[in-house]
């Protein structure tokens, strides 16, 4: 059937592949997945991977919620505020200048420090935080804080006293901070409003009659400036405090809905989806020749115990059973694709194998090893599975997406693996924060398109091959 | 003669697939129940309830402390005995064996079905049609696209869109739920066209065929999503499969008889490749009844395989064995009809029973 095969060394099949364009494709693809993996793996190993998502010690707290990959700026042509930080521990950067006053007299300080920066951007910050870092024995630091915007309008926001050394001070959602700005807004438009703005567009938006609802508050460019000084009690005493603005946009990925760098986890789904798309395969489709070989050549009761096996296993239902098991015992990604092994060690691509096998059998060839004393393994494996393997190469590359959306599937159900991050996993981590119903768009599509990506390289290399072991079917 | 080797044929192949089924039914209740584990969840789960009911009700509120425990271990006793759960997994993994396969599927132990009821064939049977109208449609749109689609590709074959069609083939590797997740993106999120998911608009309309029009605007994205997942792979299939026949000889030879395009397309390709075609789709349709557990979560379609996934979540183990059952006799029952219909039109068959 496939004599035509066995003809091809590697380097005529590859130069084969590479003369159909689908081919082609499918190879600039793979390679470009494999060099990610391998930069992947390099860059950010396993375990560092795994810490990054778990997001222990609050180590995302400085990132914006569900912000949009930077790039984003560009395709909706406005400048979408990235994050700013200022750290009054890098005091003497551009903008930022601390002074601590001792008063004579007393163990008492005067601090102040000033935040300076410039706001440039087309849309308001998602949040504002300021996180302290305070030395003190007994009497924590009272602080003032207020901000000056450009024009030298000064609003104070909240006089505020530590209640612990690194305290966080959530200004965003601060009800005195909300209620100050609402007597200020009040003041600017002259007739007092009833409605609290959002602090993090108040702060940020242009002083006139705008102000009076959310509606029609417009961003204000220009320098500010944070101001925040207060009285220290103790000799040893100090404190320091970074100011976060968050952004709209973050990194090439954007973040998700606990800050976390969504560029991990697509980066970090590549060798997962390949290893895993790719082992399943393999594994199933040299299980399938071995059985389907053995079951042709012996036949008797041998063939007719796997056949009955292969029809349990077509009324098993197989992603209920899957989803079953995964479920019942929380399985880990290598786990899981044991279990899909075993769960289709006799599935369908069987029969046909057999079919091809039992002609092979009667050929010339194999009578004569017989003759000569082959042993019956040595006749299988060096002498009938060699002779049916091209036929079977493209299949094995063309079922690897389908393995691949196995995964992402369980994924998206929540039964994937409970540590490592995969694309599923931020499918359903999106679809369970309702990405779509509030337009978070890039956090579906990017994963997506990762899968696609590999879906395709791995489908188009399989069609190509399947037209270079098929002679038939590039006939036609 | 043909006739009784045909009935032997039948019979034989009849009572090897029901013992398939009854195997697959066992095995489907061994690991439903974890091999027994479930049983400690139940049992744990009873003494909870029985010790909190006792310490709850003021009647036992004098009562010393160790005539309590006495009480409450009695009743749990007497409550184990009388679900069957003192006797081992073994014995009763053989009457639930028993009740499935004589379709006895019995009571949910979570779910209930719309109307309240804890019976798992009526919540079988309530989901099903919601998954057949759903699944069937989409197979039937896809058996005669493709069929259609791939005649016509065959008959141009080497044409613009024949080309089309093979370079786009291998997208069909996308599954039918992953497009889905686009298409609710751009009709349902972006477009504010089309709902997000679910059966019906909420509340469901009372009117008759305000109702009927409201589920078919519904169904409108998730049949999208299967027949644009199956399309261009399923065309392109049985175009190949069209051409291969039509170079065989019978058709040239038919062809230089000078038979009429038209007819040697429907008599001389299309009637010999059909009944492949009609396998795949009558195992297909079977296998879609199961309900597509990942496209329904997607779409929030309360069918069967929605079903299936609330009750895994919910170690419903009898709801779990009787989707199950209900499935594996159904395609048995398939897989026998096909093989007699081919007993009685192969004459391959005919000529190995016959004897």
């Amino acid at each position: 059937m496939s004599s035509a095969g066995m003809e091809y060394s590697l380097k005529g099949i590859l130069r084969e592949v590479l003369s159909y364009k689908s081919g082609l494709f499918g190879i600039l693809l793979l390679i470009f997945l494999v060099v990610l993996s391998i930069v992947t793996i390099i860059a950010i190993p396993y375990n560092t991977a795994i810490n990054l998502w778990r997001g222990e010690e609050g180590i995302w707290l400085e990132n914006p919620k569900n912000a949009q990959p930077v790039w984003v700026k560009y395709i909706v042509g406005k400048n979408l505020p990235e994050n700013i930080v200022l750290d009054s521990k890098k005091a003497g950067m551009i903008g930022i200048t601390k002074a601590l006053t001792e008063i004579p007299g007393t163990d008492f300080k005067k601090v102040y420090m000033e935040f300076t920066f410039t706001y440039d951007y087309d849309d308001f910050p998602s949040e504002v935080n300021i996180f302290f870092d305070a030395k003190y024995t007994k009497n924590a630091p009272i602080l003032k804080i207020y901000i000056i915007k450009p024009g030298g309008i000064k609003v104070d926001l909240i006089n505020y006293i530590l209640r612990k050394p690194d305290d966080i001070l959530y200004l965003s959602i601060n009800p005195i901070v909300s209620q100050n700005l609402l007597i200020h807004a009040s003041s600017v438009v002259g007739k007092q409003l009833e409605e609290e703005l959002p602090i993090e567009m108040a702060l940020f938006a242009v002083e006139d009659e705008s102000l009076a609802n959310v509606g029609t508050l417009k961003v204000l460019k220009g320098v500010y400036k944070i101001v925040i000084e207060g009285t220290l009690f103790g000799k040893e005493s100090d404190v320091d405090a970074k100011v976060v603005i968050y952004g709209k946009v973050w990194g090439w990925a954007g973040t998700d809905h606990m800050r976390r760098d969504l560029g991990i986890a697509l980066l970090w789904g590549t060798p997962v989806a390949m290893s895993f798309g790719l082992t399943a395969s393999l594994m199933i489709t040299i299980l399938h020749l071995s059985i389907a070989t053995i079951s042709g050549y012996y036949g008797g009761w041998v063939d007719s115990l796997i056949q009955r096996l292969t029809e349990i296993y077509m009324i098993i239902p197989f992603l209920p059973f899957l989803i079953m098991i995964a479920t019942f015992y929380k399985l880990d990604i290598w786990i899981l694709l044991a279990v899909i092994i075993v769960l289709s060690i006799f599935g369908g691509g069987i029969k046909s194998t057999r079919a091809l096998v039992m002609q092979i059998r009667e050929y010339p060839y194999i009578e004569a090893a017989k003759v000569y004393g082959a042993s019956n393994l040595r006749i299988i494996f060096l002498y009938i599975i060699p002779k049916i393997l091209p036929p079977v190469i493209p299949g094995l590359i063309g079922a690897v997406p389908g393995y691949v959306f196995l995964e992402a599937g369980l994924s998206f159900l929540g039964l994937g693996d409970p540590y490592l991050p995969t694309w599923g996993k931020v499918i359903n981590d999106a679809y369970n924060n309702g990405a779509l119903y509030k337009g978070y768009y890039y956090w579906v599509l990017e994963p997506a398109f990762m899968l696609i990506l590999t879906a395709f390289a791995f489908s188009f290399l399989g069609f190509a091959l399947d037209k270079i072991v098929n002679p038939k079917l590039r006939e036609v | 003669m043909a006739i009784k080797g045909f009935v032997k044929f039948a019979v034989k192949r009849g009572i090897t697939l029901y013992l398939v089924v009854l195997l697959s039914i066992y095995i489907t209740i061994v690991v439903a129940n974890m091999g027994g584990m479930i049983d400690n969840f139940i049992k744990s789960q009873l003494l909870f309830d029985i010790t909190y009911q006792f310490k709850r009700d003021p009647e036992y509120k004098d009562l010393p402390a160790n005539e309590l425990d006495k009480l409450i271990k009695e009743t749990y006793k007497l409550e184990i005995k009388r679900r069957g759960l003192d006797k081992p997994f073994y014995i009763r993994s053989l009457v639930y064996m028993k009740d499935a396969i004589t379709l006895d599927l019995g009571r949910a132990l979570y779910l209930t079905s719309d109307t309240g009821s804890r019976s798992v064939r009526l919540i079988i049977l309530e989901r099903l049609p919601q998954t057949v109208m759903l699944f069937t449609t989409a197979m039937i749109i896809n058996f005669l696209t493709h069929i259609f689609i791939g005649l016509y590709l065959s008959r141009h074959y080497g044409g613009k869109l024949d080309k089309l069609f093979i370079a786009l083939a291998p997208t069909s590797v996308v599954p039918g739920w992953f497009y889905g997740i686009f298409l609710i993106l751009i009709f349902a999120s972006w477009l504010h066209i089309l709902p997000y998911g679910g059966l019906v608009d909420v509340p469901p309309p009372k009117d008759p065929t305000l109702y009927t029009l409201s589920v078919l605007k519904h169904m409108i994205l998730p049949l999208a999503s299967w027949v644009i997942s199956g399309f261009f792979l399923g065309c392109y299939s049985n175009r190949t499969f069209f051409l291969i026949f039509s170079t065989e000889d019978y058709v040239e030879a038919a062809r230089a008889k000078g038979v009429p395009p038209r007819q040697l397309e429907i008599r001389y390709i299309l009637r010999p490749s059909l009944p492949p075609i009609i396998t795949g789709f009558a195992l297909g349709l079977i296998g879609s009844w199961g309900g597509a557990i990942i496209t329904e979560t997607v779409f929030n379609w309360p069918g069967l395989g929605k079903v299936t996934y609330q009750a895994i979540n919910a170690f419903d183990t009898p709801v779990l064995v009787g989707v199950t059952v209900i499935y594996a006799y159904l395609l048995a029952a398939t897989v026998w009809i096909l093989d007699m219909i081919y007993g009685i039109i192969d004459p391959r068959i005919k000529v190995m029973y016959g004897r």
